[in-house]
């Protein structure tokens, strides 16, 4: 049995200006130990479908669809069965530090709290867990930063802190949106290190967002590529990177700035607008600004299909490798 | 040679941290920027890297006045920022605009995006209409790849990377002279980012607009920088043109820092010898007293745990602070 199942997902966010279709119709799984990666668009829903999943989308927001976690249904199970699954089976580093840290709180009261709640420590022994836990992410004098506020941190050590956060339970599935993004690549390699070192121990199953194309070449076994709230191409890391079959995925690919590029030229970049997620069109979300875009891609919808062994993507046309 | 928009000279922050327990807690001071000077000239793009807790968003903010530094001096064409009165001080600020790290904690959550971008307009043309200041946000938010019939969403409605490019906007919309851009794309995906980087160039090239860029994305710092500066707990480590710095870094700290950029290239990434710094981050609080970097550096000495090394030339507009660089 997979460890989380997402089938046929969608989120709609009520708005002044109408409906936005954030996320539409995601199904995919991740077995036990297993690492997937998620990149695309900014804004193409790769937080949404994880805020679903954890229960936690914003008051105007409505999921529809089945999440699956082992054998429990997420979707629409009660707040305070949902907390007891969130707190010792499933954690989410989040994107943005100061959403799930609160600034009125000292970092100690915040960590701890986890642990005493779920999982009945004591305080001291909580205290002892969490400041082991920071210097394992690399905070310096954890013990004599622990009791400060989160201002006090810098935008990195807030990051770390909620790395070490979602780590306090010891999950079997930790959802990281960003997690590595503020940090210097010396330090993001050790966290790395760090999540490697848990899924290859512990058998943790980690999901990876990140627009950092390197981390997600160093750390995932699968990726999946989302645009306009649609997953458009998954398959292992290698066929993505080397053997990319949407256009979507190859324009990615072809925009990153190399760290060896003696020219500074302009970087390409894939033409156009993302799309206007409050009015999604009937054909391919993508047709706008495809360079292989051909008639019926404007009327008809590209469905996930199987191209290969592991291999799918969301587009009509077959290209070339 | 033309003169410098902005001179930097040994620009400190320190913070009065407590230490010790509630009652009896005495102050210790967090050197968060020690000492840092720098040039930068119309139409440059300084960039920075290093740590996070370096110092790195509190000298941006420092230089822009947004905190007051300890000590050291900003001179902007030639004026001492700390010397001009408040009133004089606000004249200047529409030159000087910074896009922030964290957006979403930036933004007012209570009012409109397009109200968010329009708000420095509001405050340096207070006699724009509001049909133009419209019309210029919403061709900006077209320009950073925001659909502009957005315009009258919150920012709680928009994703990390969408809040980020709001923050851009805003800071453009007065055309300023110098932004300070604190880790401005690292939110967003790689085509979005290279939409900003080449609009950022280009307004760079048209208007003379100098660029601080802070970014712990070191292809991303080569790509759009004219020179780099290397920081570490609050000190300059090396600075040099991009090139010289990526191809001869002189730096132990640089050398690991580009070893360790994750590749877009899985084979490569897996197989890559990257440079494993051992041993643990020094605290701001309790700086080392000789090279703050000995405690993780592969190759100190004795001297090195004693003696600070400055920053001094190694070579044609290469500086390096290492006892033991080539
Ligand atoms: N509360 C909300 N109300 C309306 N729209 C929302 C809300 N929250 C998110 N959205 C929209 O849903 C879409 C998906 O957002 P999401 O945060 O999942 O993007 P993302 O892929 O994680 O992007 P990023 O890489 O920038 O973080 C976005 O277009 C965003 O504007
Ligand atoms: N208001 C404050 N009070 C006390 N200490 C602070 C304050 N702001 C920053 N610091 C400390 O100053 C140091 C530098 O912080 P700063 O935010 O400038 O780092 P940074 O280089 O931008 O890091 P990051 O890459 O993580 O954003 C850190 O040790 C931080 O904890
Ligand atoms: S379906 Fe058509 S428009 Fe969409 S990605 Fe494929 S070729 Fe391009
Ligand atoms: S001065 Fe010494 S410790 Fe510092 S970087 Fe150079 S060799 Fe390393
Ligand atoms: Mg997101
Ligand atoms: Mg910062």
């Amino acid at each position: 049995m997979s460890l989380l199942a997402v089938e046929n997902l969608e989120v709609r966010f009520d708005t002044a200006d109408g409906e936005v279709c954030a996320v539409n119709d995601v199904s995919f799984s991740v077995e036990p130990g297993e690492t997937l990666g998620i990149v695309g668009e900014s804004g193409s829903g790769k937080s949404q479908v994880f805020f679903a999943v954890m229960g936690l989308l914003a008051a105007n927001g409505r999921a529809r669809g089945k999440v699956r976690f082992r054998d429990t249904d997420l979707l629409g199970m009660p707040v305070s069965q949902l907390n007891t699954i969130r707190g010792a089976h499933l954690s989410m580093i989040f994107q943005d530090p100061m959403t799930s840290l609160n600034p009125y709180l000292r970092v100690s009261k915040q960590m701890t709290e986890v642990l005493v709640q779920h999982q009945h420590k004591s305080e001291q022994d909580a205290r002892r867990i969490a400041i082991e836990l920071l210097e394992r992410v690399q905070i310096p004098e954890a013990a004599r930063r622990f009791d400060q506020y989160p201002h006090e941190f810098s935008g990195g050590m807030r990051q770390r802190v909620m790395i070490a956060m979602a780590l306090l339970c010891q999950p079997d599935l930790l959802i990281a949106d960003e997690p590595t993004t503020a940090l210097d690549v010396t330090v993001q390699a050790q966290i790395l290190d760090l999540l490697a070192q848990l899924r290859d121990t512990l058998n943790t199953a980690i999901i990876l967002i990140s627009h950092d194309f390197g981390v997600v070449a160093g750390l995932c076994e699968r990726v999946a590529v989302m645009y306009a709230g649609r997953i458009v191409e998954t398959a292992p890391v290698r066929e993505i990177f080397y053997r990319p079959q949407h256009p979507y995925t190859r324009g990615l690919l072809q925009s990153l700035p190399r760290l060896d590029a003696d020219d500074h030229q302009e970087l390409p970049t894939i033409p156009g607008q993302p799309p206007n997620l409050q009015s999604l069109g009937e054909g391919c979300a993508f047709s706008e600004r495809c360079p292989l875009v051909q008639p019926h891609c404007l009327t008809d919808r590209p469905l996930l299909r199987q191209i290969a062994e592991d291999h799918s993507k969301a587009c009509h046309r077959d290209l070339a490798a | 040679m033309n003169a410098p928009l902005l001179s930097v000279r040994d620009l400190k922050v320190h913070f009065p941290i407590r230490v010790g327990g509630v009652l009896q807690g005495r102050y210790k001071q967090l050197k968060a920027v020690d000492g840092v000077s720098f040039d930068l000239m119309p139409g440059e793009t300084l960039g920075i890297v290093g740590e996070s807790g370096c110092g790195k968003s509190t000298m941006g903010r420092a230089v822009l006045q947004l905190i007051k530094p300890t000590q050291g001096q900003v001179i902007w064409l030639g004026q001492d920022l700390a010397k001009l009165g408040a009133k004089q001080m606000r004249a200047k600020r529409q030159d000087m605009q910074i896009i922030f790290q964290d957006p979403l904690a930036c933004l007012n959550p209570r009012i409109t995006v397009g109200d968010i971008i329009a708000e420095p307009l509001r405050t340096f043309h207070p006699d724009m209409t509001s049909a133009e200041a419209k019309s210029r946000v919403q061709k900006l938010m077209q320009q950073v790849g925001l659909h502009p019939n957005m315009i009258n969403r919150y920012p709680h409605e928009f994703s990390g990377g969408q809040c980020q490019r709001i923050g851009i906007a805003r800071a453009m919309i007065v055309e300023p002279r110098l932004i300070v851009c604190d880790e401005p794309v690292s939110a967003l995906d790689v085509s979005i980012q290279a939409q900003i980087i080449n609009l950022l160039r280009d307004l760079q090239q048209r208007f003379q607009l100098s660029l601080i860029f802070i970014s712990h994305d070191l292809s991303v710092v080569r790509h759009i920088s004219h020179r780099i500066m290397v920081v570490y707990l609050g000190k300059v480590m090396e600075v040099a043109d991009r090139d010289a710095l990526y191809t001869h870094p002189r730096h132990p700290y640089t050398k690991a820092l580009i070893s360790a950029v994750p590749l877009p290239d899985p084979d490569q990434e897996r197989a890559k010898q990257r440079i494993v710094l051992s041993g643990d981050l020094p605290s701001p609080l309790n700086p080392p007293p000789g090279c703050v970097f000995a405690s993780r550096c592969p190759i100190r000495t004795e001297l090195c745990a004693t003696t600070p090394p400055v920053l001094e030339e190694r070579s044609t507009d290469h500086h390096a602070a290492c006892h033991h660089s080539e």
